[in-house]
């Protein structure tokens, strides 16, 4: 049987460096190429070397494929594409083509200028890794070669985050990469046809969890940020660059708009500004509201929020401060929050998940004494506030996306292994699919039934219509006799005698004989016309004949009786007939097997 | 057959030019007779030599219309085409032709059904076949009282269902579903070859067996052929339901829209009966079943199935209360469809650890504990349904989500309080829509539930939106609302301050609100008095500025609860008292009649006022009934004393208006009538009609004067009043036509020439033959009036010379007798009242000239009838300069039923004043005289293009619907 194989090569039951293989109908394919946060060294990368020991990865892949422009799913590859060596199509959408350099570059310069690494990609590496790219577009079927097929559908997640189908013949994987099923304030929710692929790669991050309405946590948000301003006091709001913040931005900038509120938004400057940029220009990617108004205005042309400067943190009165990076352990977002955290007035939100170990974590658990560098002690009193505007798909959008797509099997990835067990047996229990969870290295395969097409001739379907009733039934199998011939890497259905003769074979005669033994007192002739009259009154609707020469005929079905002179009451009965009327003389044989009734004369 | 064909094309050849004479004598024209449309066609396409030009001419053909009498020889001809035509494209084009010409007017189509079934039967494209069919659906649609022709399609539907090509059997379905009847079977079944075995089926199994169609088109034909079975009133049977919760699971987005529908229509037919659940052995109604398959359709791929499936939830109001619910529950996910298996899941649950909400840090670290009642489930139907819906990301599906609470928090108190908190959510929406529909739904059920301190904390929190339409929904929300504590009354009005200080044009909008507020909570006010009133138990605080709205905000809210509530009265100090006396009578509408002790009420008028009580619009009633009786006792214009009642009557009627509100359009109503008739009287009293012409100058321009003022008023009766019957109307054409009539005789007297008098009186005449063609019902209540005499004289008017018709007129007119008027049910007066700009500005408003200043307008209209073309902005300068201008249809906004806001802005320009001077803006409602007219028959062939002539010229103009507001303005010169 063909099957599809599944090989996570980074976030198998982990969150952190996306790496999928997947090997379906022949060809290769690597889903994501992301690196690990947690990590410095050699681990920080997926392990290419499971592909192959030495030499390029070109020969092996027939294409990568990046979901989105978050690190975690691209951040290794120009160390693969470059480094590793990988010279055919990397395909991703349009945004994502547009940021992801600008986010690589960005972790190239913190990780070889900051931190001083040697042996890591450089500029040019990225440049080159980005003239391998070949964008696609929303919908678009993208012909690979001549059977492999990609397709994009919209995540949600990010600006420019993307689900792929991947189908080779009848054999179709989706991988979802990061999606959202619930629309947020730039952008909207997944969305996937009735595709029924044979197997569902989806991410699991929030396998457990099924989140408040989206509007309670805005309203909340919102409602704390108000409240906090009115009081003269300052937020502080540390978030990543790109994503989240945008949305964030929105949400206030609306809000401010709405209510006329006065106080100061800012935003610490750096990769944002060139990111806003794309995000003002791919409108169409963004929700039915920024989609409908950009012509009178564009919604991320902000009008309240301006870019920070580092004295005005100390400018009295309120303000509100979206600072990178976003779990508080370096940077900007650090130096504002050593500054406020000693003011009750003030507020922090925390906007996102947060690494054990760093500051965000350490305040969310309520810590109010923080240690700094120098053994300075820093006493937190402003308060510490939790939002979770995390956009990946929880428990019941998972299962919404399943519904959507009705996938044969399911594959989930880039989840904790313990959650993953969770939602894997509430999926087996809901949808009664199998459901795989591979840990790194570990391949999973799915057996596949693949149809085949085949060629059909037209004159054996005319004659095929020309027998049967008006109009085909689609409910109904109908069977149909013909010569299925494999030559030349295709498959064609012929009636016979044109198979014969297209392969220049003779054609045999196959009969069936067959004896039957009887008793009946009568003599032969009689025994021959009782016969006759039996068949004749159970085989209705088929022509029999009783011949001079002493034999029967059932359509081409001979029947002949004979006795020895030994027992003449034992009657020998021969059947006989050919492969094309075997149904019938197989049941002629059970019939008179059975005996004549009785009660015939 | 052609010959028969030409013969019937010549006969109506001839037909048409007799006719015209006929036709055409009131207006004495000469036209050019056309041939017969029918001979022109056949003459085209005899002509066309490719399939192209017929096409061409067939086009052609369709642009104009055709004569009720020619249709028959069209058809005729069409047909004649359409057997000998090979081209598949214009036999199709005449098939559908034959469609449209069945609908023209008073014609008959029977006789057409044979022919376009015999042509069916020998039509080998599919195309046509299916054009064909539809031809046959308009004709079967107009003629569903024929049993045996309804029968007869039915057959022919039946028969071709089993063709191959999808339109054919869409098109087969509609006529079904059209035409076919449930309770009785299909007779001659063995006609049609789809139905097997020849057993009696009705209708409805023959449809649903396209349910499984292989087209997706066929499928959706098949579920709008039911449904419209279902709106034609066959009762659907249960037995599809099935197939149709089935069919809520197909690929295509339009076969699951239409299922939504179809389960929904019979989850209301038979919402009590029991389904069994698949994979269990439980039941449950099926109207519960349907809802939770249609919730779960709010989560479907489709937003168009998303929006379909939101709409009808909100109109399932019999469902479980335990369902309903559970559409606004996410995490509670107990899945009613398995109770048994309930305990076997929280044991799961224990095992795995609990869902957590994403809303706390790390709540979703497993907890050993294990709360049995929050069972849960993914994936069930209504769970969380609404949730879904109000979070949707196209906000078509958020207002449809909105709407379905509303109407079901209306019938479910409980559900009311559930939703209460979603809706509060949906006022942080992104779309300004939304969060006004919420707005508006919360005050629609807001009857239904009190508001907690928190939950009107997030209300108020809206008031400082920037957007006024949202403001004042709220406010209209607060007017409702009841709340649960003195603090809340506190908060709101604290809040209601905040909103005054920040936009100060809200504060009519503000102090409405908290007049509501105050009547409804007295209790709750009772106790914040003092501290309101800033009162001290030994010191006499200071008095506050009686200009602040914001201590005008304070005072409606506490007068109004001292309403019902006398100890707040005890606890004013004297200049309350003063204040109130102030107030009220500067705010009466805010203010409310209070019961002081120990002091004199202002007046004694007010206490008649609050004894007169609900008897009194009874009594005034009467009155108004009495005064008209009255009148009606003159029977004639000459009488003696009848001007000196009409003047008496006319005084009482307005002062009654003035008194009554309720039956101020009624008295305004009818004493402008009577005035009416008055200045017709003295206009016709008046001696000049002895005198010779050149003496009589100066009266002459008296009556002219009156004329003119009679026309002005029969226009504003007939426009400006709503709650007119056709009597009434009539009425007051009728006044209108006889002040024509004195247009006319004295345009007589006065001018010199006949030319001008000869098109004059023409006009009269037409006049006179669109009231009788108008008002034809109504033409037995005017016996012994002007009009039934002209009309006796009507054959006699019409051949005389202008001098003859004027004589007849002047004598009709002075022996006419007085029209009675007969008072119908309510009669509102259209009325306007601009409330920005007030007026009282001194600061002029500064531009330079030659450009433009927008100056904002915002004005509340009463039982104005479709305000948002009638009502119009006129801007007047000093100069005389007049502008009209026409506010865009978003400017009107309904607050409530029969009354419309409209908040506009208008520009000013004008050149460079040397100081600052005002200009006069004021409200207008235009009519067209020809809006009244009774839609005459409009050629249902392609409308739009070259319809008849209008016979009646329409006369348009404009009514003044409020006072004049001045504004001072001061264009200055532009600076070099």
């Amino acid at each position: 049987m063909p099957d599809i194989k599944v090989t996570p090569l980074g976030a198998g039951q982990d969150v952190g460096r996306s790496c999928i293989l997947v090997s379906v109908g022949g060809k290769n394919i690597m889903l994501d190429c992301g690196m690990h946060m947690g990590y410095n060294d050699d681990r920080r990368f997926p392990d290419f070397s499971y592909i192959t020991q030495n030499g390029r990865l070109t020969e092996f892949l027939d294409c990568v494929i990046i979901s989105h422009f978050h690190l975690d799913h691209c951040g290794a590859l120009p160390y693969m594409s470059e480094m590793v060596g990988y010279d055919g199509p990397i395909y991703m959408t349009h945004p994502t083509k547009a940021i992801c350099p600008i986010l690589l570059e960005d972790f190239r310069k913190i990780t070889v200028d900051r931190k001083g690494e040697t042996n890591f990609f450089t500029s040019q590496m990225i440049k080159d890794c980005m003239k391998k790219v070949v964008p696609i577009n929303l919908h678009q079927t993208v012909q690979v070669d001549d059977e492999l097929e990609i397709k994009a559908y919209y995540a949600g997640h990010v600006l420019g985050a993307a689900m792929v189908q991947i189908k080779v013949g009848s054999e179709s994987v989706i991988y979802t990469g990061d999606y959202n099923m619930t629309p947020d304030r730039h952008l909207g929710a997944a969305w996937i046809d009735k595709c029924r692929p044979d197997i569902l790669i989806t991410e699991s991050t929030y396998a457990t969890t099924i989140r408040d309405s989206k509007r309670c946590r805005e309203r909340d948000f919102l409602k704390k940020v108000h409240e906090t301003v009115e009081r003269g006091g300052k937020v502080l709001i540390p978030v990543f660059a790109l994503g989240r913040a945008q949305e964030l931005c929105i949400l206030l900038e609306t809000f401010w708009e709405r209510m006329n509120h006065k106080a100061p938004i800012y935003f610490s400057t750096g990769l944002t500004e060139k990111a806003n940029h794309y995000y003002k220009l791919f409108i169409t990617w963004t929700n039915q509201k920024i989609r409908k108004t950009f012509v009178q205005r564009n919604m991320f042309e902000f009008k309240h929020i301006k870019p920070f400067d580092r004295s005005y943190a100390d400018n009295p009165g309120p303000m509100v401060v979206f600072a990178a990076p976003g779990m508080l352990h370096a940077g900007q977002s650090l130096q504002i929050f050593k500054k406020w955290a000693g003011n009750e007035k003030n507020m922090v939100i925390m906007p996102g998940y947060c690494v054990q170990g760093t500051i965000g974590h350490k305040i969310l658990n309520g810590q109010k004494k923080l240690e700094m560098e120098g053994r300075a002690t820093l006493e937190v009193k402003l308060q510490v506030e939790y939002m979770s505007f995390s956009a990946h798909a929880d428990a019941k959008g998972i299962m919404q996306l399943i519904r959507m797509a009705e996938p044969r099997n399911i594959l989930l990835v880039h989840g904790e292994a313990k959650k993953m067990e969770f939602l894997k047996d509430k999926i087996e229990q809901e949808f009664s699919v199998s459901c795989f969870m591979p840990a790194n290295g570990e391949t999973a395969t799915v057996e596949t039934n693949p149809s085949v097409p085949v060629d059909i001739s037209l004159n054996l379907l005319k004659r095929e219509m020309a027998l049967g009733g008006p109009l085909p039934d689609p409910k109904k199998p109908r069977t149909l006799h013909g010569t299925l011939i494999m030559k030349d890497n295709s498959l064609r259905l012929l009636s016979p005698e044109k198979a014969l003769k297209e392969l220049g074979l003779s054609e045999h005669q196959l009969r069936f004989t067959c004896h039957v033994q009887l008793q009946d007192p009568h003599s032969d002739a009689d025994t021959l016309t009782r016969i006759y009259t039996h068949l004749k009154s159970i085989l209705k609707g088929y022509t029999i004949q009783h011949l001079p020469d002493s034999t029967v005929m059932v359509e081409s079905i001979v029947v002949k009786v004979s006795s020895t002179a030994e027992e003449p009451n034992l009657k020998i009965i021969l059947l006989s007939w050919s492969y094309q009327d075997e149904e019938l003389g197989s049941f002629m044989s059970t019939l008179l097997k059975k005996g004549l009734p009785v009660g015939l004369c | 057959m052609a010959a028969h064909l030409k013969k019937r094309v010549y006969e109506e050849f001839s037909k048409v030019v007799q006719q015209h004479p006929l036709e055409e004598v009131p207006a004495k024209k000469l036209r050019l007779t056309k041939p017969s449309k029918s001979a022109a066609l056949h003459i085209d396409l005899c002509k066309a030599s490719n399939p192209t030009d017929a096409l061409q001419y067939l086009l052609q053909f369709a642009r104009k219309p055709v004569e009720v009498e020619s249709v028959e020889g069209v058809v005729r001809i069409l047909l004649e085409h359409y057997y000998k035509e090979t081209d598949n494209s214009v036999r199709l084009k005449i098939a559908s032709l034959l469609g449209l010409l069945t609908k023209t007017q008073g014609f008959s189509p029977d006789c057409v059904v044979d022919d376009v079934t015999n042509t069916l039967n020998n039509e080998k494209s599919h195309q046509v076949l299916a054009q064909l069919l539809d031809t046959l659906l308009v004709i079967g649609s107009q003629l569903l009282d024929s049993v045996s022709i309804t029968q007869r399609l039915i057959e022919v539907a039946c028969k071709h269902l089993s063709d191959t090509y999808f339109g054919v059997r869409n098109k087969c379905l509609q006529l079904l579903g059209c035409l076919g009847t449930i309770d009785k079977p299909l007779t001659k079944d063995s006609e049609a070859p789809g139905t097997s075995a020849g057993a009696l089926r009705d209708v409805q199994s023959v449809i649903s067996d396209y349910f499984a169609d292989q087209d997706p088109r066929v499928r959706t034909a098949a579920i709008k052929a039911m449904l419209q079975l279902h709106e034609r009133g066959m009762k659907l049977q249960q037995t599809i339901y099935n197939q149709a919760c089935r069919l809520l699971t197909d690929d295509y987005e339009q076969v699951r829209s239409a299922a939504v529908q179809m389960v929904w229509v019979l989850s209301q037919l038979y919402p009590e009966s029991i389904v069994p659940i698949p994979s269990s052995n439980e039941e449950i109604r099926l109207v519960d079943d349907s809802f939770g398959k249609i919730s779960h359709m709010i989560s479907d791929g489709s937003w168009v199935v998303r929006v379909q499936a939101a709409k009808r939830l909100g109109s399932m109001l019999q469902v479980s209360p335990h369902f309903l619910e559970q559409t606004l529950d996410k995490k509670l996910m107990s899945d009613l469809r398995r109770k048994r298996t309930a305990h076997e899941r929280a044991k799961e649950l224990y095992a795995s650890g609990e869902f957590s909400s994403g809303r706390r840090w790390a709540d979703d670290a497993p907890k050993e504990r294990v709360d049995t009642s929050g069972v849960n489930l993914i994936d069930s139907g209504a769970c969380g349904a609404f949730v879904h819906g109000l979070e949707d990301e196209m906000y078509e599906v958020r207002i449809a989500a909105v709407e379905a609470l509303c109407s079901l928090a209306q019938s479910s108190p409980s559900f009311a309080e559930k939703c209460l908190d979603f809706l509060v959510d949906m006022f942080n929406d992104e779309i300004e829509e939304v969060r006004l529909q919420s707005i508006h739904v919360l005050r629609q059920i807001s009857r239904n539930i009190t508001l907690r301190e928190d939950q009107l904390d997030t209300v108020l929190a809206v008031l400082e939106d920037s957007s006024r339409d949202i403001r004042e929904a709220l406010h209209e929300l607060l007017c409702y609302t009841n709340v649960s504590t003195k603090e809340c009354i506190q908060l709101a009005l604290l809040e209601l301050l905040k909103n005054l200080t920040k936009y100060p044009t809200d504060r009519n909008s503000v102090w409405k609100c908290l007049k509501f507020l105050g009547s409804r909570h007295p209790t709750l006010v009772l106790p914040i008095v003092p501290e309101l009133m800033s009162l001290h138990p030994y010191f006499d605080t200071p008095e506050p500025d009686m200009d602040d709205p914001a201590y005008i905000a304070v005072l409606v809210l506490v007068f109004n609860a001292a309403q019902s509530c006398p100890t707040i009265t005890a606890l004013f100090s004297d200049h309350t008292f003063r204040h109130y006396a102030y107030l009220r009578d500067s705010l009466s509408h805010l203010v409310p009649q209070l019961r002081l002790p120990g002091r004199k009420l202002s007046s004694g008028l007010s206490c008649e006022a609050s004894g007169f009580g609900s008897g009194s619009v009874e009594s005034a009633h009467l009155f108004l009934q009495e005064s008209l009786a009255r009148v009606n006792t003159l029977h004639s214009l000459e009488s003696p004393g009848a001007q000196d009642l009409l003047e008496f009557t006319i005084r009482d009627l307005q002062r009654l208006g003035e008194l009554e509100t309720e039956l101020a359009g009624s008295a305004d109503f009818c004493a402008t009538y009577l005035r009416c008739q008055l200045l017709l009287m003295k206009a016709l009293q008046e001696k000049l009609w002895n005198m010779a012409v050149p003496l009589c100058l100066k009266q002459n321009a008296m009556a002219s004067a009156a004329v003119k003022q009679i026309l002005e008023e029969t226009y504003k009766l007939e426009f400006l009043y709503s709650g007119l019957e056709t009597r009434q109307v009539a009425t007051v054409h009728h006044v209108r036509l006889q002040a024509k009539a004195l247009q006319l005789v004295l345009a007589a007297r006065t001018k010199r020439g006949v030319e001008p008098l000869i098109s004059a009186s023409e006009k009269f005449l037409q006049d006179l033959g669109s009231f009788q063609r108008l008002f034809m019902t109504e033409l037995p209540h005017f016996q012994d009036s002007f009009v039934e005499k002209l009309l006796e004289l009507m054959p006699r008017l019409v051949a005389c010379k202008p001098m003859d018709l004027v004589k007849i007129l002047q004598t009709t007119l002075r022996q006419s007798g007085f029209l009675h008027l007969k008072l119908p049910e309510q009669i509102h007066r259209a009325s306007a009242t601009i409330i920005e700009p007030t007026g009282e500005s001194d600061n002029p408003l500064r531009f330079t000239s030659g450009l433009v200043v927008a100056l904002d307008i915002d004005a509340t209209l009463e039982h104005v009838q479709d305000p948002q073309t009638t009502v119009k902005v006129q801007v007047l300068y000093p100069d005389g300069q007049a502008h009209i201008i026409h506010p865009k249809p978003a400017d009107f906004r309904i607050p409530g039923p029969g009354r419309v806001r409209l908040i506009t802005q208008v520009y000013l320009s004008h050149s460079a004043w040397t100081e600052p001077c005002q200009i006069e803006v004021r409200l207008l409602l235009a009519y067209s005289s020809s809006a009244t007219k009774l839609t005459s028959s409009k050629p249902t062939w392609n409308e739009g293009t070259e319809g008849f002539p209008q016979v009646e010229t329409s006369i348009e103009g404009t009514i003044p619907l409020s006072k004049p507001v001045k504004v001072f303005i001061m264009p200055k010169p532009a600076r070099r």
